[in-house]
C-alpha cells in the first residue's frame, strides 16, 4: 500500500501569538515554526503502518513557502520516504489546498491519504473532508484507531458522544485525531538520513489548479479579554461569593 | 436571503445544537428551512417544525441516512443547497464531518466555527485557538457555515413550519456503520450544561474523578476534563474541553487541578463565571478565573461539596 500524508508548517504550538497592530493578521516573522501537531500524528501513523508491513511507501506533501522543505525533512526524519513541495507564497484556503492534494493524488495514486484533522493556526478542520469529497472517496475523520480488514479499513472516530466505528472502502481519506498515536522523536541517524531523501518541487500552476481565495479577511483582532479575578481563601468564601455576587448557584 | 439549517439528531431526539444554529441563521434573514435526514425520524421532523423561525422542514427519511454518513449526506445537502443563499450546521463533530464535504461538491469555501454574523456575507471566527478573531467576507454564491453553538442562544419552540418530503440520493456504498460506544451518563451533556466541573492532570488518576462527580451531582453539573487528563487515561475522550475537543460556555465553569494550557482555555474561556482550584498560584488558569482558590484540591473539593449543603 502507498500512503500520502500532507504536512503543514505552522506557528509552534508553544508560541504565544501576536496580532499585528494594523489588523492584517498574526505576526509570523521571527516566530518559531513547526509541523502542525496533528500532521505529526498522521506521519507517525503512516510510519507505524510501514513498520507493520502494511505500507510500502510514504509520500509526504507540503504546500507553502520555501521553508516547508524543513517541515518535509522533519517528516523524512520520522520515516516518510520522499516529498512533494508545492511552492506558493500566498496563504491558501482549505478548498485550494485540497484541490492541490487531489492533483497530487491523481499523479501518485495512493491507497490511503492521512491528514491531520485540523491545523492549529486556521483551525478550520476541513481539508480531509473536502479532499474525500473531491475524489469521491470515503472519509474517516477524527480517527483514533485504524484496522485494515481485507480491502477495507475500519476507523474508530472520536465523536461528541464517545466513539463511533465506520468501515471505508479503499482508497480512502483519514483525518488524524489526538489519540491515534503518540508521535516519535526523530533519532540523530534518521535526521542525517533525512537530508538525502528527495523533494520534488512544484507550483500550483504545474497542476493547473485554481487557488484564488474565496474569502477576504477584513480584519484580525485580539479576542475580548476577561477582567482580572480575585483569590478567595477557602471553599466557604468561594460559595459565599458565588451565591452573593454571581447568582450562578 | 433564504437559509437551510442542517439538523443534528440521532433519530430519537433533536439535539439542542440545532436550536443555536437556527438563531445564527435568523440573523441573516427569516426565511429558514430545516433538513432532517435520518431513518424513522418523522417525530424529529414534527419537533423541527416547531422551532421558531422554521418555514419548512425537509424530511429525508431513508436507510442511507440512518447514521448520517458524510458520503451520503453531502450529496443530499449539495442538491438542496442550490435553492438557498446560506447553509448552516452546528460546529459539532456531526457538522464538522459533513459540511466541508458538501462544500467540496458545491465548489464553495466553507466558513468554520462562526461566532458572529456581521451581515449576509461577513462573519467572525476564532483562529489560533481563539487567540485571534478573524472577520471574513465570502465571495461564494452559496455560503456554507458551521456555527459555534455557544455563541448563539437557543431558538424557541413556538413555530408552525410545514413539512415536505426531501430528495433521496441513495447509498454511495463508500462507507458503512460498524458500531458506536457512547458514554452513558445521568449528568447533563457538556455542551448543554449550565455548570461544568472539569479536572486536569492534578486529579492524579481516574478514581479521583469521583470527587468531581460528587461535586457535579450536588450542582447538577456535567463533568469535563483537560487534554492532559484524557491523554493520561483518567477519563474518556469525549470529556475533553479545548481547542480540539468540546467548546463550552456554561454559566459556571469550575477548573480543578487544571494549569490552563492555551488549548484548554480555548475551549472554556467564554464561560460566564470561571472558578479555578489549583495548588500552583502561578498557574495560567488564574489569569482568566473570576475566583481562584490556591490550595490542595483533595481538601478543597470535598469542603466545597459539603459547603453547598449548608
Amino acid at each position: 500500500m502507498k500512503v500520502l500524508v500532507a504536512v503543514k508548517r505552522v506557528i509552534d504550538y508553544n508560541v504565544k501569538i501576536r496580532v499585528r497592530a494594523d489588523g492584517s493578521g498574526v505576526e509570523t516573522n521571527n516566530v518559531k515554526m513547526s509541523m502542525n501537531p496533528f500532521d505529526e500524528i498522521a506521519i507517525e501513523e503512516a510510519v507505524r503502518l510501514k513498520e507493520a508491513g502494511k505500507v510500502d511507501e510514504i509520500v509526504a506533501a507540503s504546500i507553502g513557502a520555501q521553508q516547508c522543505q524543513e517541515t518535509l525533512r522533519t517528516a523524512f526524519a520520522m520515516g516518510a520516504d520522499r516529498g512533494i513541495h508545492v511552492l506558493t507564497e500566498i496563504t491558501l484556503e482549505p478548498l485550494a489546498v485540497s484541490k492541490l492534494l487531489r492533483a497530487i493524488v491523481q499523479e501518485e495514486n495512493p491507497d490511503l491519504v492521512i491528514l491531520g484533522k485540523q491545523a492549529i493556526d486556521d483551525d478550520s478542520n476541513q481539508c480531509a473532508q473536502i479532499l474525500a469529497g473531491l475524489l469521491g472517496w470515503g472519509q474517516g475523520t477524527f480517527a483514533s484507531k485504524l484496522d485494515f480488514i481485507d480491502s477495507k479499513v475500519e476507523v474508530t472516530r472520536e465523536v461528541d458522544g464517545g466513539l463511533e466505528t465506520l468501515w471505508l472502502a479503499l482508497p480512502a481519506v483519514i483525518s488524524a485525531d489526538l489519540r491515534l498515536n503518540e508521535p516519535r522523536y526523530a533519532s540523530l541517524p534518521n535526521i542525517m538520513k533525512a537530508k538525502k531523501k528527495t523533494i520534488d518541487q512544484k507550483t500550483p500552476e504545474d497542476y493547473g489548479v485554481d487557488i484564488a481565495p474565496r474569502l477576504e479577511t477584513l480584519k484580525v483582532e485580539n479576542p475580548p479579554t476577561r477582567a482580572t479575578g480575585i483569590k478567595v481563601a477557602d471553599a466557604n468564601e468561594l460559595v459565599i461569593k458565588l451565591r452573593d455576587e454571581t447568582g450562578v448557584i | 436571503m433564504n437559509s437551510l439549517v442542517i439538523a443534528e439528531h440521532d433519530n430519537i431526539e433533536l439535539k439542542p445544537s440545532t436550536l443555536n444554529t437556527v438563531t445564527a441563521a435568523r440573523i441573516v434573514g427569516d426565511n429558514i428551512d430545516l433538513l432532517i435526514a435520518g431513518k424513522n425520524c418523522g417525530a424529529i421532523a414534527d419537533e423541527g417544525a416547531k422551532i421558531s423561525g422554521i418555514a419548512q422542514v425537509w424530511l429525508a427519511d431513508s436507510p442511507e441516512y440512518e447514521y448520517q454518513l458524510a458520503e451520503n449526506m453531502a450529496p443530499l445537502i449539495a442538491a438542496l443547497a442550490s435553492d438557498y443563499s446560506h447553509v448552516f450546521a452546528p460546529s459539532s463533530t456531526f457538522g464538522k464531518n459533513i459540511m466541508p464535504r458538501a462544500a467540496a461538491l458545491l465548489d464553495v469555501q466553507q466558513i468554520s466555527d462562526v461566532v458572529a454574523v456581521e451581515s449576509e456575507d461577513t462573519f467572525v471566527r476564532p483562529i489560533y485557538a481563539g487567540n485571534a478573531m478573524a472577520t471574513v467576507r465570502s465571495k461564494d454564491s452559496v455560503k456554507l457555515i458551521t456555527v459555534r453553538t455557544t455563541a448563539f442562544k437557543m431558538a424557541e419552540m413556538a413555530g408552525k413550519g410545514k413539512q415536505e418530503i426531501g430528495p433521496s440520493k441513495g447509498d454511495l456504498g463508500l462507507s458503512g456503520f460498524v458500531k458506536r460506544e457512547l458514554s452513558k451518563s445521568e449528568r447533563p451533556e457538556l455542551t448543554a450544561a449550565k455548570i461544568i466541573v472539569s479536572g486536569g492532570r492534578g486529579m492524579q488518576n481516574g478514581e479521583n474523578f469521583a470527587l468531581l462527580e460528587a461535586l457535579a451531582d450536588k450542582l447538577g453539573a456535567a463533568v469535563g476534563a483537560s487534554r492532559a487528563a484524557v491523554d493520561a487515561g483518567f477519563v474518556p475522550n469525549d470529556y475533553q474541553v479545548g481547542q480540539t475537543g468540546k467548546i463550552v460556555a456554561p454559566e459556571l465553569y469550575i477548573a480543578v487541578g487544571i494549569s490552563g494550557a492555551i488549548q484548554h482555555l480555548a475551549g472554556m474561556k467564554d464561560s460566564k463565571v470561571i472558578v479555578a482550584i489549583n495548588k500552583d498560584e502561578d498557574a495560567p488558569i488564574f489569569q482568566i478565573a473570576d475566583y481562584g482558590v490556591v490550595g490542595d484540591l483533595f481538601k478543597i473539593v470535598p469542603e466545597l461539596t459539603a459547603e453547598l449543603d449548608k
